[in-house]
């Protein structure tokens, strides 16, 4: 994977201005004995929308604080711009953070708080050049003669923006989001993820986002890193992550999976035959060059919900299916664009399946009782080493 | 309410609203109701020897306020710093200056005064002889001993404000190139500000109306609370009360500016609308 190398790419980060905006090299961080950070290593080009991802308490925050400077590595060095940054202060770091709770200054009105980094320059820029900042950036965020605003007069979502405008205000190298959108309600956080997106798009600065909503970081960025107890398991663009995951956390983690379990009984470098724990051999596909398989090896196979077709006919099932089976529908959950059949066979055993609605109109849906044909063709189905 | 509380209360506040409900008597007794009258008042305004107490009284609560303050601001900072034992000693230390009765302070201060000034007058005599500066109770010893009560309350006071500041304020002010002091200046002054001002109010107001301490360290300065006492010892009058509900007033108008101060601020705010 391309992304991979290049995050694990040992030279030093040039300083011509066309390497990466940020690199961590082997970068440690232990509170005591626990390790929120554990050897991280990643480069990020200019303009690069980024987004770290992964359970609560994964180390997604430490590491955006590593950046702002707000926390000191015990291991590895920080780089930003080229310029190894571990022992300067927050104050001097080129990077702006937006904060999970905006800690916006609530003893200042709206134009005063986005102002503030501007004030702290010196030499201070001039008052009109400041006001024209200000208000050319609120009008950016869609605040345009909410200067005078207290900060308490202001929404969830107004405060978020004006968070950001503060950030933004400064030109920032690089822009730290700590799930800047985590307090909103779901319609809001949709709007302000778009805006979020197109706005990066249209300025150019590298944003760095923390989130544990797999949608939004799959939606936003150009990449993504899966963290895992200190550690990236994986990165890699959207689709990437969704169509090649490297094991079964990030599978399980970006997605829904359907995960059987087996044995293999060939292997070649583009496809395995897997031998399951029901007996019946399926055809999978495998990906991850790193990974060894010899015959025998215990591996889990991943297929995505909506990957499984479901036919009340057998032969109604395309001719390059890899497997095939009886099916019992269990449960069938109704959300809106899809459906979702709970099955069960006993060559698969429990698993679940994704049906788009277009699907149901043209077809009666599948009841609970009914018997059904299920089935995947082999590159739906993913070798992936058992962690 | 029960019958015993009312009780407790009439009990508590009866003498406070007599000396109120006397100040404007216009006999010459104090308990002894005439018809009322304002003239105590202006009787106690003219009379020298009260206004000189209450000049002394005016300077030493502001010396107090204004020292314990500061001392007591820096104080409170520094502490939040520190960890381990240290902090858990001073924090200690705090309460027990808190909690020891006045009188002992009182004694133990004069003491204190007392011993340093045996030792050091002799010696500045012999530096300067004759002309030489005679240590002595007076205005200073009382300030000082003030002050000392008074740091632990400006110390508790603004260190609880200090405490509930959001840390990521101050991390957003350093993200956005501030540097410690500006962020102090900028962010933690202005955020604490309320807590100080009431503990300046609170140590002004304490040490108004302190007698006990006073009365050991005072020297030939009397304050007004000596001054009121020594009045009395001739006879409850009208003049007496009249300047005690004036102190009264004065003092119970600080506190409930201390208390608006102190109060959450996000209560007086309406909560931001998250869901917007
Ligand atoms: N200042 C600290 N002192 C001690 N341990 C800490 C500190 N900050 C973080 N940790 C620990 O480091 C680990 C990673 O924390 P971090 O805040 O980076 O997680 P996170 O991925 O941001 O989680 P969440 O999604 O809940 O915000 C956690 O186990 C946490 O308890
Ligand atoms: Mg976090």
């Amino acid at each position: 994977m391309p992304a991979s190398s290049l995050a694990n790419g040992p030279s030093a980060p040039a300083r011509d201005g066309r390497g990466p905006i940020l690199a961590f090299r082997r970068v440690s961080k232990f509170f005591g004995e626990i390790g929120a950070a554990r050897d991280i290593s990643l480069e990020v080009r200019p303009g690069e929308f980024l987004s770290f991802l992964g359970p609560s308490g994964c180390g997604k925050t430490t590491a955006l604080r590593m950046i702002a400077g707000f926390e000191q590595p015990t291991g590895g060095d920080v780089f930003l711009d080229g310029e190894r940054v571990n022992d300067i202060p927050a104050h001097r770091r080129p990077v702006n953070m937006v904060f999970q709770s905006y800690a916006l200054f609530p003893h200042l009105n709206v134009a005063r708080n986005v102002a503030y980094g501007l004030l702290q320059r010196s030499p201070r820029p001039s008052r009109v050049e400041i006001d024209r900042r200000v208000g050319a950036v609120l009008d950016l965020v869609r605040l345009g003669g909410f200067g005078h605003r207290r900060i308490w007069e202001m929404s969830g979502g107004q405060q978020q923006r004006v968070a950001l405008a503060r950030a933004l205000v400064n030109e920032p190298k690089v822009l730290l989001l700590d799930e800047p959108l985590a307090a909103l309600d779901r319609k809001l956080r949709r709007d302000m993820q778009v805006e979020l997106q197109n706005l990066q798009r249209r300025i150019g600065i590298t944003f760095i986002l923390v989130t544990h909503d797999q949608e939004e970081a799959l939606s936003m960025s150009d990449r993504v890193c899966i963290m895992r107890e200190g550690r990236i398991v994986q990165i890699g663009s959207p689709t990437d992550l969704y169509d090649r995951p490297a094991s079964r956390y990030v599978a399980g983690f970006v997605g829904k999976s359907n995960f059987l379990e087996g044995t293999i009984v060939t292997a070649s470098p583009e496809c395995a035959e897997v031998k399951l724990a029901s007996g019946v051999r399926i055809a999978a596909a495998r990906f991850g060059e790193a990974m060894r398989l010899a015959p025998g090896d215990r591996v889990t196979v991943a297929v995505r919900p909506e990957q499984v077709l479901l036919m009340r006919q057998r032969d109604a099932l395309p001719a390059d299916i890899a497997v095939g089976c009886e099916s019992h529908v269990l449960n069938r959950i109704f959300l809106g664009e899809h459906t979702e059949y709970v099955l069960r066979s006993d060559a698969l055993g429990e698993f679940a399946a994704l049906a788009p609605r277009q699907s149901e109109r043209a077809e009666k849906p599948f009841q609970p009782g009914e018997i059904v044909t299920a089935g995947f063709r082999a590159e739906a189905a993913l070798v992936l080493g058992s962690d | 309410m029960r019958w015993y509380v009312v009780a407790i209360y009439v009990f508590l506040y009866l003498p406070i609203a007599l000396i109120v409900v006397f100040s404007f008597n216009a006999g010459r007794y104090a308990m002894d109701w005439q018809g009322f009258s304002t003239e105590w008042y202006f009787k106690a305004f003219a009379n020298p020897f009260a206004m000189k107490a209450l000049r002394t009284s005016l300077v030493v609560a502001l010396w107090t306020a204004v020292l314990a303050t500061m001392l007591g601001t820096l104080a409170a900072l520094g502490l939040e710093r520190m960890q381990g034992w240290p902090r858990r000693a001073f924090d200690a230390l705090i309460y027990v200056a808190i909690m020891v009765p006045g009188v002992v302070i009182g004694i133990a201060t004069l003491i204190a005064f007392v011993t340093v000034f045996d030792a050091v007058n002799p010696f500045l005599a012999g530096l300067f002889g004759d002309a030489a500066p005679q240590l002595a109770m007076g205005l200073p010893t009382i300030i000082g001993a003030h002050v000392l009560f008074n740091l632990a309350v400006v110390i508790l006071i603004v260190r609880a404000r200090f405490a509930g500041l959001d840390r990521s304020l101050i991390e957003a002010s350093e993200d956005l190139y501030a540097t410690p002091f500006g962020t102090f200046r900028q962010v933690v002054l202005p955020m604490i500000f309320p807590a100080i001002l009431a503990s300046f109010l609170l140590s002004f107001t304490f040490s108004f109306e302190d007698f006990i301490i006073a009365f050991f360290v005072s020297g030939p300065d009397s304050t007004l609370p000596i001054y009121i006492f020594s009045s009395i010892r001739r006879g409850i009058t009208p003049e007496v009360n009249a300047i005690g509900t004036v102190v009264l007033a004065a003092s119970l108008s600080l506190l409930v500016i201390a208390q608006f101060l102190l109060r959450d601020r996000n209560a007086r705010r309406p909560a931001p609308d998250k869901a917007a």
